[in-house]
Parts: C-alpha cells; structure tokens; sequence
C-alpha cells in the first residue's frame, strides 16, 4: 500500500559487493542502519534512567496493536503507533506518578498487552502475517516501508539529539532537574513518545523484540568503552550499525534469520568489549592505552575519615 | 488585563531583593497520621549563611523539600524569592545540590557534561550554549578545583570530587540562593577544605544565601552566620557562638547534639 503511493519500487540498485549486491540485500542494509543508529541513540538514556525494557514492553503493545489492526482491518502498523503510543505514555505516568516502579510499572503493561494480542489473534485465521511484526523481515521489505522506517527513524533522532542536554540532565538526577525547572513530564512523555515511534518503525524490519535488543546490547558495550555521554551516544550508534552490517553479512552467507543474527552480534559484540574491559567502565584496554602516560587521578586517600552517619532519611 | 509589565517586575525584584530568600512561615507537614513538622518558620536572607541541624528524623529533609517546592505543607505558607513555589519561574536563582545524587550511575558521563545540565535552567533548556555560558561553566568546575578533572567520568571519581562536581552543577546558573542537603557526609578532608572555599567564594562573589542541611558542621562552623536546630519544630535559630556556649559543638555534634536535645525538652 504505502509503496504504491510513494512510488519508491523503481529505485535503482546500487553496484555494491557481494553479499549487497541484490535489492532485497540493499533495502535491508538501509534499513538496518537506520534502525541500527537510532534505536541505541534512544537507549542511552532508557538505560541510564533504568528502563531498559521498556522497548520490550512497548514492543508487547505493539503486537496488541498489530492484532488488533488484523481484526478490525485497520493497516496493522497504525494501529500499533496508537497502541504503543498510549502505552508509553500510561508506563511513564505510572512510573512517574510512582504508582508503580519502573519495571512493575512495564510488567504491567507488558503482560496486559501480549495477553491482548493472543485473544485477539485466536479470533483471526491467518495469523502467520502478524509473526513478520513479531519477529521481522528485513529481507522481505519494500522500498515503501524502508523508506517509512528511514523517514521516522530520522525523525525521532533529530528530536532526541535536539533536546540531549536537558534529556540527560532529566535522566541522571530526576529530582534535581525538577528543582532546576526542567520540563521533567513534558521531557519524559517525549522520551516515551519517541521510543514508541521508533520500536512501531523499526518493527516490520528487525522484528518488535528485535529493536528492544538493539535499543540495549550496543549500549551495555559501549557504556564500558566511553568517557562520557556523548561518547556513549556515538559508540553505541556505531555498534548497533556496525552489528546491523556484520549480522547481515552473517546471516547472508550462512542463510540465517537476519534479525536474530543482527541482535546475537550486539550481544557477541557486549560479551568480547566485557573480557577485554573487565567489565568495568574505561579500566580495561582502552583507557590503559590513553591515559598510561599521564598521571593516575585515583580517588582521594583517607575517604571515610570523617564519615558520620548517612544512613538517615526523614 | 493590560498590565505594566516593567513597574510590576521592578516592585517585585526590589520586594524580593529585601525579603528574604527561602522562607517557611508556620509550616506543618505530616506523613499520614505521622507529624513530621509542627509551625516551624525558618528564613534566609541574601549573603547570609545559614545551617539546618537536627537528629535523624527530626524533618531536616521535609522541611528542605518543603522549602523547594517539591511537597506541599498542610498548613502554613512557604515562598522562594517572595513567591509561593509553584509560581516562581526563574528557576535559576535556586541552585541545589542532592543528598545522594543518583548520577553514580549506568552511562559514564563527564564533569563538564554534568555542569553544563546546571547551566540550562539560566540559559533556556532550548537554547544553544553561547560561549558566555561555555565560560561561565568553565568557571564553575574552576571554582570547584576540579579543573583538571573536566573531561573524567563523575563515577570514576571519589566521593568528595564527585559532590563538588553537584556543587560546581548548582554555580553554573549563579544562583542568588544555594540548598546544600548533607553535602559533608562522607567526604575526605582535602574536599572538605576545599568545599568551605568555593561555598565563601559563592558567597562573596554573588552575595548569594547558603542554606547547608547537616550533621557535621566543623569545616564550615566558623563561616555561619546562623544554626537552625529542628526537631519537628524549631529548637534554636541563632549564632553559633550562642549555641556553643550551652556547650554544644558543631564539630561532633552526632555525639553530643542529640543529649543536649533531650536537655532542651
């Protein structure tokens, strides 16, 4: 549907190598690395304000949305926007209002929404289009749809990268920036909002649960090799498309789920920058190279000299 | 619904400039049935700097809550720069530094990152960093000592290099008012030193009010112009010297504050 109004399928293939040099493996590759950049660009501030699940929760919502679009023949993918788009908003309320805790506050809706989605789908008969939702194609989509996924996931980066600085103040000290006067619920509704959009985008291509991996894993590894936020951001957008390239490769030359390929090299990816950091953030390879030559700005001596009770809270 | 805008705004700044800057006239709080603050009124006023002392559980943190505007009391009125705190915008004036900052955390982020956040409420969350801001925060972690930390990460630092980060986050807007909630505890004498200098430098470069929540108060006992002595309600309000002289020292007063309460009742 959406291929015909565009009218994108007439593009032309591009003299790539092997194993890009077919349509279906250009499509793909596009459409990974978008999905490949955004979607660790949102999780770095999903993971510092501990919700890293949440592109798994909205993904259950997704799927509520997607059957609930096969029932009612609604295009399944709007469906799933409104759907994972009330959801975020009702996780961060709850959250927010601490009616519940972050992770109950996703479990609630997480199970609510895949409990949904399976009645729904035992009233329709051919299920097996809404298990491309689930799980994704990447090497089955049209122009069309990578051209929607690449439009939204630019989208969504452009408003994360515009509002970074009080983002971040808002995900390290949530209190705080209140105190400040940052629009913390405004923020926090956009944050939601946009992780939504981007699971919803990147759903036909990597899979609903696929995206959820790629909003993490890059980030776990990449949080070990930056010194800061920023550097987090960029390592972490240059593993996830750097796992979207290799998993392709991967899943082309050994004929094997792409999708799943691309999260398995994220998660390898997090498991080799652990052995070689030692699990700790800089103190392993990288920052012996960089800071070997200059003087060890190791925490103060004598800390604890003059503690007095901090365990009160009124 | 015309208004003068600017006779308005100028009554109010100068309303404000000799008022105080933080007050609390006649608060009660509680938790459910639980009285946590009965009628206490507190005040500080610009230049002045003021200690919040009191035993554990006696609404040091209520009461500073409260002052910030993030509870509500049950009765009673608080106002930040003359305004109930729901109403005051300019946010800015109010630099704050948390007891136990959650920033310790799962990204690794910089000193400067973390003092820039401070800079956004004075310059427009919005708006792009002028090199006047990139300035002023450079200043501020220069105030802190921690010039040559700039680009670490904060979790990688100590304890008292960490909370002088938060400091050096609360002078990024140039506050006219500085809440500190225990930023003492459990930090090395070094930092402690360290601490006092950039509080006084605060002080006598902005003429800002510091209100200092805390147990121990021996690396800033000679700089304070007033203790404030809370449990549930306000035991003392005065100069230090005359909380001395019943016998009482800030110095270790985890010790000997909590009998000279019992003395009081």
């Amino acid at each position: 549907m959406i291929p015909s109004i565009i009218g994108v399928e007439r593009l032309a293939i591009l003299p790539l190598p092997y194993p890009f040099e077919l349509l279906f493996m250009q499509r793909a590759l596009a459409a990974g690395v978008v999905v490949g950049a955004f979607a660790p660009l949102i999780g770095t501030f999903l993971v510092q304000k501990r919700m890293s699940l949440i592109g798994d929760g909205i993904g259950h919502l997704a799927f509520a949305g997607v059957a609930l679009g096969a029932v009612t023949g609604i295009y399944p993918l709007w469906m799933a926007l409104v759907v994972s788009v009330a959801g975020a908003l009702g996780v961060e309320r709850l959250r927010a209002r601490r009616q519940a805790s972050g992770d109950l506050a996703l479990a609630l809706f997480f199970y609510s929404g895949i409990a949904l989605g399976i009645v729904l789908l035992s009233r329709e008969l051919s299920p097996t289009n809404v298990l491309v939702y689930l799980f994704g194609q990447i090497l089955t989509v049209s122009s069309g749809e990578v051209l929607v996924t690449v439009l939204l996931g630019a989208l969504v980066a452009a408003v994360v990268l515009a509002v970074r600085r009080p983002l971040f103040a808002i995900v390290a000290d949530e209190e705080w920036a209140r105190v400040a006067g940052l629009p913390v619920a405004p923020l926090n509704n956009l944050l939601a909002v946009t992780t939504a959009v981007a699971v919803v985008a990147s759903m036909r291509v990597v899979g609903i649960l696929l995206v959820a991996g790629l909003m993490v894993l890059p980030v776990a590894s990449a949080r070990l090799l930056a010194g800061s936020f920023r550097g987090t951001m960029a390592w972490a957008m240059g593993i996830g498309v750097g796992s979207v390239v290799v998993g392709l490769v991967a899943s082309r030359f050994w004929g094997l789920a792409s999708g799943g390929t691309i999260v398995l090299v994220a998660a390898a990816t997090f498991a080799v920058v652990t052995a070689l950091t030692g699990g700790q953030s800089r103190r392993g390879v990288l920052r012996a190279l960089r800071f070997r030559t200059r003087p060890s700005a190791s925490p103060v001596s004598g800390e604890g000299s003059v503690i007095l009770d901090h365990s009160h809270s009124d | 619904m015309s208004r003068d805008f600017g006779v308005a705004s100028e009554e109010r700044s100068s309303r404000i400039s000799d008022g105080p800057l933080v007050e609390a006239a006649g608060v009660s709080f509680s938790y459910g049935d639980t009285p946590v603050l009965e009628d206490v009124s507190v005040a500080v006023k610009r230049g002045e700097f003021v200690a919040l002392v009191g035993p554990n559980g006696s609404g040091k943190s209520t009461l500073l809550k409260l002052l910030l505007g993030l509870l509500r009391p049950d009765s009673g009125r608080v106002a930040i720069f003359g305004q109930p705190p729901e109403r005051f915008e300019e946010r800015w004036r109010l630099g704050y530094v948390p007891q136990r900052p959650e920033l310790t955390s799962e990204i690794p982020a910089t000193v400067e990152e973390v003092v820039t956040a401070g800079r956004l409420s004075r310059r427009g969350w919005w708006r792009r960093m002028r090199p006047v801001d990139r300035e002023t925060i450079r200043h501020a972690v220069d105030s802190v000592a921690l010039e040559g930390l700039r680009s670490r990460p904060v979790n990688e630092l100590s304890g008292g290099q960490q909370q002088r980060t938060f400091i050096a986050r609360a002078f990024a807007s140039e506050p006219d008012l500085l809440v500190l909630d225990e930023p003492i505890a459990g930090i090395d004498r070094e930092s402690q030193a360290r601490f006092r200098e950039s509080l006084t430098h605060l002080m006598a470069e902005h003429g800002a009010g510091v209100l200092l929540v805390s147990h121990e108060l021996s690396a800033v006992a000679r700089d304070l112009d007033r203790v404030i002595v809370l449990k549930r309600r306000v035991l003392f309000d005065g100069p230090p010297s005359e909380l001395m002289a019943t016998g009482v020292s800030l110095g270790i007063h985890r010790e000997d504050l909590p009998l000279w309460l019992e003395g009081l009742r």
